[in-house]
């Protein structure tokens, strides 16, 4: 479910999401699937205007697990963008990773976390990291901006390199907290 | 009453496949895939109910060149309904989606699908953007299924009516690794399958 947070960067921030995104080219990820969350808008953007990537938004983020084993039964690596509500959409098809070996980078966005004003984004923000190791997803943290690069590459190398099923979380600190106020 | 036998069906598509690349969606559609020939470049789903269409997305946009063909059920699709969205919005030319509609779920007991009260599989590929959505109910209108699966301008859709038969299990390899390793070595090569 998309939405838009109130975090403003200062002009010297680092930009994680271009370090994610130059991660993933240097990982040679070819199709980057999504779900929209605030927190990944400008990755999405930098997805769909690199031409070496094809960027396919989807309707839940189940789907983007079928199409990340194609991609692969294909010659090719897929990365796969969500929040971390969309992770209680995945679990039966997470299958696909668990008994093929199928490589999975997921990049996921977490809700419910450190100063969260929505609750209901709390139970599934707060299961993520269980829900994906039940599941057979490895985790991996992202808390700060200078990480971006070195935790997205060792990501993708567990995943792609071991054949498995990673999931990145990045913390709602680094990414912001959706005020609700803002106009529309 | 004239409803096709989905072997039939299956092995018409499959005969001569060149290098036509199959995903096969769980239950029988991977039975009647199997039925017409165990292939390494075929890949039977024993899970993951939904997937197919998105399994198939994912390979005819990793391989351009080459012809995807997705044979499923109208079970199975019925879970995805979405992927029929998601394959709209990146119209992939080399992809056709084949679904085997008995309007039952013939694995679980044959319980109805939506698809028995007349929800249209066909009109909801068509709204989504499929270059080409059909209805096929007779033996005469395969010939055309079998030439745009070859052939034809994608995505294309074939809502194909079959006979709600129960038949003998052909079952594919189990294993998924051992499928997805056979799955890359017949289509990129030993080497690159390794990597």
């Amino acid at each position: 479910m998309p939405r838009k947070t109130s975090k403003t960067h200062s002009a010297d921030a680092i930009d994680w999401p271009a370090a994610i995104h130059s991660a993933l080219k240097s990982q040679r990820v070819r199709q980057v699937s999504y779900v929209p969350d605030a927190g990944h808008k400008r990755l999405i953007e930098l997805c769909h205007a690199d031409k070496g990537m094809t960027a396919v938004p989807l309707t839940t983020e189940e789907e983007g697990i079928g199409l990340a084993a194609g991609a692969w039964l294909g010659g090719e690596r897929a990365a796969l963008l969500m929040q971390s509500s969309g992770v209680g959409n995945c679990a039966n098809v997470l299958t696909l990773a668990a008994t093929c070996g199928f490589p999975l980078l997921m990049l996921v966005t977490m809700r419910g976390e450190t100063g969260e004003r929505n609750p209901w984004q709390v139970p599934m923000g707060q299961a993520t990291p269980e829900a994906l190791r039940l599941a057979g997803v490895c985790t991996l943290r992202l808390e700060r901006a200078e990480d971006a690069s070195a935790v997205a590459n060792t990501a993708a190398k567990v995943a792609f390199e071991e054949q498995s099923a990673v999931a990145l979380l990045i913390s709602q600190q680094l990414i912001g907290v959706k005020s609700f106020e803002e106009k529309r | 009453m004239n409803a096709l036998n989905r072997r039939d069906v299956v092995a018409s598509l499959l005969e001569r496949r060149d290098g036509l690349l199959v995903v096969a969606g769980l239950g029988a559609p991977a039975w009647d895939c199997t039925a017409a020939g165990d292939h390494p470049l075929t890949f039977p789903l024993w899970g993951a109910m939904g997937s197919a269409c998105m399994i198939g997305l994912g390979l005819a946009l990793a391989q351009p060149k080459r012809r995807v063909l997705v044979v499923t059920g109208d079970g199975e699709i019925l879970m995805g309904l979405g992927s029929l969205a998601t394959i709209g919005a990146q119209r992939p030319g080399n992809l056709s989606v084949v679904v085997l509609d008995n309007e039952r779920y013939g694995e679980t007991g044959m319980q109805k699908t939506h698809t028995a009260y007349g929800i249209d599989l066909a009109g909801v590929a068509c709204a989504c953007g499929f270059a080409d959505s059909r209805l096929v109910r007779t033996n005469a209108g395969i010939a055309a299924v079998r030439s745009g699966v070859y052939r034809g301008r994608g995505p294309l859709f074939f809502q194909i009516k079959i006979r709600p038969d129960a038949l003998p299990l052909v079952l594919p390899p189990r294993d998924g690794a051992h499928l997805k390793h056979r799955f890359r070595e017949a289509l990129l090569g030993e080497k690159a399958a390794a990597q």
